[in-house]
C-alpha cells in the first residue's frame, strides 16, 4: 500500500561541472540529469556552463552542441529537430516538450534538463517507452474494416476528413502522457492521454468499420476512466493538440451508445 | 516493475493485460448527473440550516416535519453518500495499488457511506412521521 522507502535511483546527487564558456559574452548554465545503467551510481545532474554565440537558439542546439564539444557521454534522443518526429521529448525547465521546438532565451535563468517523468530511464535522457509503445499497439492504430477491400481508395466526406484535423498531428512523442498524475500513477492500465487521442483518430475515422469495438476495448475503469481532466496533457502537447478534449469525446461515445 | 515473470513476457502482453473490463460507463456517468443533482440540494440544505441558525429544537424539527422538507433532505442524504462513496472508489482506485487493500478499502468505503445514508433517511422519517 503506502511505500516509505524511495525506489531504487530517486535520491539525485550533484554532478561534474564543466565551464566551457571562458570569455562569453552570453553564458548559459545547463544542468542536465545523468544516469548510467553501468556504474552502479545514483543518478546525478551534471552542469555545463556554455556559450550561446558558439551554437543555434533551440535546447537540441545546445545538448548536441555539449555532446559534440564538452561531452560525449551525454545520451538523448534525437532525430529531425523540426518538431516532426518526436525523439527529443524531454522535461525541459518542469514542462514535458521537444527539445527542437523549445527556444533557449525562453528560459530564464539556468536551464533544468530532465528525462520525461515517471518513465523507466534507459541512460541519461533517454526513456524507456517499451510500455507505451505496446499499449498503443493494443489500441490497434490502424484502419480496421469488414466489408472487402475496395478497388480503389476508401473516400472520405470533407466534412468526415475534417473531424480528424487535431488527431492526425500526434507525433508520438509522448509529453502529454508523461505529465499526467494519472499516467504516473496508474501507467500500468491507463492508456493515458497519447493513446487514448490516437484510440479516438480512429474512433471518429469515417472509414474505420470497428467503431464499437474500439469503444469496447476502452471501457474500462482503468484504460479510460483514470483520466480526471486534470488537463496537463492539453498544457504540455508540444504540437497545440487537445487530448483532454479527445479523451471527452470518447466518454460522451461510451454514454451514446449505452 | 522488473520482476522475472513481467520481463520474459512480451510489452503487448502486459498491456494488454486482463482485457477491458467492458465496465465503468455506469459508474462515471451517475458521478456527473449525482454532481449535478447535488448543485439545488446543497443550495437548499445551505439555506436551510443557515434559516435555523440559533432556532432551538422544536423549530428545527417543525421544519423537517413538512413533507417538502422531508423529501429533500431524504434526497439530499442519498444523493450525497451516493456521490460520496463513487468519488471515494475513484481516490482509493487511483492511489492504492494492492489488491486485497483496494478491494477492502473501497467494500469499507461503501459500507460506511451505505450505513450513514440509510441512518439519515431513518432520522428524517422519524422526525417526519413523529414517531
Amino acid at each position: 500500500m503506502v511505500e516509505f522507502n524511495l525506489p531504487a535511483n530517486s535520491k539525485v546527487g550533484v554532478g561534474k561541472t564543466i565551464n566551457a564558456a571562458t570569455g562569453a559574452k552570453r553564458a548559459k548554465t545547463f544542468k542536465i540529469y545523468r544516469w548510467s545503467p553501468d556504474d552502479g551510481q545514483n543518478p546525478r545532474v551534471d552542469t555545463y556552463v556554455v556559450d550561446l554565440d558558439k551554437f543555434g537558439p533551440m535546447i537540441l542546439d545546445a545538448i548536441i552542441y555539449i555532446k559534440n564539444n564538452i561531452d560525449s557521454t551525454l545520451t538523448f534522443r534525437r532525430s529531425c529537430r523540426e518538431g516532426i518526429c518526436g525523439s527529443c521529448a524531454m522535461n525541459i525547465d518542469g514542462t514535458n516538450t521537444l527539445a527542437c521546438l523549445k527556444a533557449i532565451e525562453e528560459v530564464k535563468g539556468d536551464v533544468k534538463i530532465y528525462p520525461l517523468p515517471h518513465m523507466p530511464v534507459v541512460k541519461d535522457l533517454v526513456p524507456d517507452l517499451k510500455h507505451i509503445y505496446a499499449q498503443l499497439a493494443s489500441i490497434k492504430p490502424w484502419l480496421q474494416s469488414q466489408s472487402p477491400a475496395p478497388s480503389r481508395e476508401r473516400l472520405q466526406s470533407p466534412e468526415d476528413r475534417a473531424k480528424l484535423d487535431g488527431l492526425y498531428e500526434c507525433i508520438l512523442c509522448f509529453c502529454c502522457s508523461t505529465s499526467c498524475p494519472s499516467y504516473w500513477w496508474n501507467g500500468d492500465r491507463y492508456l493515458g492521454p497519447s493513446i487514448l487521442l490516437q484510440a479516438y483518430r480512429w474512433i471518429v475515422d469515417s472509414r474505420d468499420e470497428m467503431t464499437g469495438e474500439r469503444l469496447d476495448n476502452l471501457e474500462d475503469p482503468f484504460r479510460l476512466y483514470r483520466c480526471h481532466t486534470i488537463m496537463n496533457c492539453t498544457k504540455a502537447c508540444p504540437k497545440g493538440l487537445n487530448p483532454a478534449k479527445a479523451i471527452a469525446e470518447i466518454k460522451k461515445l461510451m454514454v451514446q451508445r449505452r | 516493475m522488473a520482476s522475472n515473470s513481467k520481463t520474459l513476457r512480451s510489452p503487448l502482453q502486459i498491456a494488454r493485460g486482463l482485457g477491458s473490463a467492458k465496465h465503468g460507463t455506469e459508474h462515471w456517468w451517475h458521478q456527473r448527473v449525482t454532481a449535478i443533482a447535488l448543485v439545488p440540494l446543497t443550495v437548499w440544505f445551505i439555506f436551510g440550516v443557515i434559516r435555523h441558525l440559533g432556532a432551538d429544537h422544536a423549530a428545527f424539527v417543525a421544519w423537517l416535519e413538512s413533507p417538502f422538507s422531508a423529501l429533500m433532505m431524504v434526497l439530499t442524504a442519498v444523493v450525497t453518500f451516493h456521490h460520496a462513496q463513487a468519488g471515494l472508489q475513484v481516490v482509493i482506485e487511483d492511489y492504492v495499488h494492492n489488491e486485497m487493500a483496494k478491494i477492502l478499502s473501497i467494500l469499507a468505503v461503501k459500507a460506511l457511506c451505505f450505513v450513514l445514508g440509510a441512518a439519515c433517511v431513518i432520522a428524517v422519517l422519524k422526525i417526519s412521521f413523529g414517531a
